[in-house]
């Protein structure tokens, strides 16, 4: 296999599979599923409808949503991500989305505002000035991709359950609702307990530098507690809101929850 | 396969304690089918993100793309985790792993192995397991709580980050869950020719005797 000539073992290759996968239509991606249903199961439970592709596929997501509660359940507030000392830092940190890095957002600092909408008092907008003048704070954590590899990074900004009280949210609601630039709209909803857990950092810097555009300028949601996809790049708008809006991945089979 | 059909005649002249009690048999099947959706949809899993030079064929795979092997590995869990945890309290609180299983002394491994290979290891009496089986099952039993500790390792580094520590770090620990997976499928290759090689062991474990 070509993997190893890679700088980063694997990423291209992932790339690629991501891409490909990508580009099908959702029906055939669901297919997809149901294919391999009938594969495995088939054959150890013929005659049984459970395996039925569409029914096959209710019951797993039924389970994955069973799974959200039992993860709910299990995260401790208190619990942090274990941090690292700066030695620890895989170098390069990889890049790792469902497009290129030349397509990925190349975002205009100086236009670029944070819109924040839903459950909150105060609504106003936020240049990246304004939000360079917040307090910050560095964590040098793993990031866990749902893929599997993980790599160790650090990261430089506000912990957003601060601006979430500086913007008078109401963190009774359930979610927090991101937005993103990335092509296609990428979103994510995390679960306000989540949201609130000390680690979890609206980033501006990466290796104390202005976060890069490979890392999400300008800003991305950092959240330990969660997998990579759960933290959203190049973010453009928050909302507070009680309603599952759904995201990019967890649309599309991913675990909503998905916590480390 | 003829003699797997018993009659009601024999089943009431033969009231012989079962090589096999029921709890076992159910349990065995249940792990079987669970191990197997595990293995098949870890097989895709693995290939979003190889930890090695290969990738497994999508035709041994099962879910699809990485989202639907991680629902299927993430239903099929439950399956072997609580099935698991019974079998494991019965065969503790039965006495079955002290009486079946132990003891497991290096000498009669040896001897046994060496039986085996020269294919005069004795069947005669499937109540008592020789060393190899011995050896094997306490074995498979370690490798299946390894599994399932890693396992959960990987799914929630933070939250169990004590059985992180465990293992190490927790790139560490996805490699204990492949080579736990490996172990596994190399018993089942050997399980499987065995059972195949001595027929009233499988029918023992299908119908109990």
């Amino acid at each position: 296999m070509a993997k190893r000539s890679f700088l980063i073992p694997g990423v291209d290759k992932r790339l690629l599979i991501k891409d490909s996968i990508k580009a099908m239509p959702d029906f055939t991606r669901r297919r997809f599923i149901a294919g391999g249903a009938s594969l495995g199961a088939l054959t150890l439970l013929t005659g049984c409808d459970v395996i039925d592709s569409s029914s096959a596929e209710t019951m797993l997501a039924k389970v994955s949503k069973f799974n959200d509660a039992v993860q709910a359940w299990m995260f401790n507030p208190d619990a942090l991500a274990p941090t690292f000392p700066e030695s620890a830092i895989t170098k390069p940190f990889p890049f790792n989305a469902y497009y290129d890095l030349d397509d990925a957002p190349d975002v205009d600092g100086a236009d670029w505002k944070l819109e924040v909408r839903g459950l909150v008092d105060n609504k106003k907008s936020w240049t990246l000035d304004e939000l360079y003048q917040l307090p910050q704070v560095t964590q040098i954590t793993r990031h866990i991709c749902v893929e599997g590899w993980s790599a160790i990074g650090s990261w430089t900004g506000t912990p957003l359950r601060d601006f979430l009280k500086l913007i008078g949210a109401d963190t009774r609601a359930k979610y927090v609702w991101f937005q993103c630039a990335d092509k296609d709209g990428y979103n994510s909803p995390l679960d306000m307990r989540s949201a609130l857990h000390p680690q979890t950092q609206m980033t501006f810097k990466y290796a104390n530098e202005i976060l890069p555009r490979a890392y999400g300028f300008p800003m991305k949601i950092r959240v330990p507690t969660k997998l990579g996809f759960k933290n959203p790049k190049y973010v453009v708008s928050m909302e507070v809101t009680n309603e599952y809006k759904g995201g990019y991945w967890e649309d599309q089979g991913y675990n909503s929850f998905s916590g480390s | 396969m003829s003699s797997l059909t018993v009659t009601d005649a024999q089943v009431r002249t033969t009231p012989a304690k079962a090589i096999q009690p029921a709890w076992v048999r159910v349990m065995h099947w249940i792990n079987a089918l669970a191990m197997i959706l595990m293995i098949m949809s870890g097989w895709q899993i693995y290939n979003a993100s190889p930890l090695f030079n290969f990738s497994f064929s999508r035709d041994i795979t099962l879910g699809g793309w990485l989202g639907g092997a991680l629902l299927w590995h993430f239903a099929a869990m439950w399956l072997l985790m609580i099935n698991g945890f019974a079998y494991l309290i019965t065969g503790l609180a039965t006495g079955r792993f002290r009486k079946k299983l132990l003891p497991i002394t290096p000498a009669g491994v040896i001897h046994d192995v060496r039986a085996a290979l020269t294919f005069k290891l004795g069947h005669d009496d499937l109540t008592v397991y020789n060393y190899v089986q011995r050896l094997l099952y306490a074995g498979i039993i370690v490798a299946g709580i390894l599994i399932v500790l890693s396992g959960l390792s990987i799914w929630k580094p933070v939250q169990l980050y004590y059985l992180v520590m465990l293992f190490g770090d927790y790139p560490t620990a996805r490699y204990v869950h492949f080579f736990c997976m490996a172990a596994i499928c190399a018993f089942l290759v050997i399980h499987v020719a065995l059972a195949l090689l001595v027929p009233k062991s499988l029918r023992a474990m299908i119908i109990g005797r």
